[in-house]
């Protein structure tokens, strides 16, 4: 798909595969070393809760990159992204078991705006709820 | 307490360059389970048209906390409590990729510090350059709950 991707043939209302990501303590444990985000609240239950968390969260920013490869799989190339910016709307809580919690991620092609760039609506949930608001990606095509 | 607005468009230069390296951009990548080989092989890298492997889009977070005690946040005359702090908004504007061999230079400005309700929110923007040319702006906007000064009735 992403061979033939181009801004020609991608139409407003479009839609990209969507995808589930895992998130388990593991995850936040590895970005946490990997961003250097060490904030408490992302691996010590009792720390969470004392702040008034249910759990240990994820960190928003480790949501924020996975819902990001939604484009990213569909462009092929990472470089083709001109910006992107969410709004973080709700803690995705990840509870201490093989599960842990599953990002929900769809798109859709929201705007052409000429000059090969192209925005994409990212819809992003935990269970249902909407865990990103007003998440767009603007990507330039071919 | 409320935060102190006089630190609005107080600027705050990253003490140190900020050297992007491969293993770097591909333990980020591996972190967030993102296995596109522009992140890891710098022969797909460059069959995109890129220099060297490159960074994906929100890497970029990695500056605020490298550069987190000579930051906004630390400036003790903010006067910001860590642990009423939750992460509001974050926007990147990528003026081009990010490569492996970039040396990175930030810098922080206080934006804008608004109420909402009883919570405050405090806009920092960061401008990342690349000998002097322009690679990012990016603004994180952060919410520190409960802070804001009581209304009058």
């Amino acid at each position: 798909m992403a061979a033939t991707l181009s801004y020609d043939n991608v139409e407003v209302g479009s839609v990209l595969p969507a995808q589930s990501f895992p998130l388990t303590r593991a995850t936040l444990v590895a970005y946490a070393g990997a961003s250097g985000d060490h904030n408490v609240i992302h691996w010590n239950e009792r720390v969470a809760r004392s702040v008034g968390l249910p759990d240990v969260v994820a960190h928003g920013m480790l949501t924020m990159a996975e819902a990001g490869r939604v484009v990213t799989d569909w462009v092929g190339d990472p470089g083709a992204v001109l910006s992107y910016g969410v709004r973080f709307s709700r803690p995705v809580v990840v509870p201490d078991d093989d599960r842990g919690a599953t990002v929900d991620v769809a798109g859709v092609v929201e705007d052409k705006q000429g000059d090969g760039r192209v925005v994409v609506a990212l819809t992003c949930t935990v269970g249902g709820s909407k865990v990103l608001m007003a998440a767009k990606v603007v990507v330039r095509l071919a | 307490m409320p935060l102190n607005r006089e630190i609005l468009g107080r600027k705050y230069p990253a003490p140190a360059t900020y050297e992007v390296g491969r293993e770097q951009l591909r333990s980020f990548a591996m972190a967030i389970g993102d296995s596109n080989r522009a992140y890891v092989d710098p022969a797909a890298a460059r069959a995109l048209g890129h220099r060297d492997i490159i960074a994906p889009p929100t890497f970029l977070t990695v500056l605020a906390f490298r550069f987190a005690g000579s930051g906004p946040l630390a400036d003790p005359e903010l006067g910001l409590d860590y642990s009423l702090v939750v992460h509001g908004e974050q926007h990147f504007e990528l003026h081009r990729a990010v490569v492996a061999g970039d040396i990175l230079t930030a810098i922080d400005v206080v934006e804008q510090i608004r109420d909402v309700g009883r919570n405050e929110l405090m806009t920092v923007v960061t401008e990342v350059t690349a000998g002097g040319e322009p690679v990012a702006t990016i603004r994180s906007t952060l919410v520190s709950r409960g802070s804001a000064a009581p209304k009058q009735v």
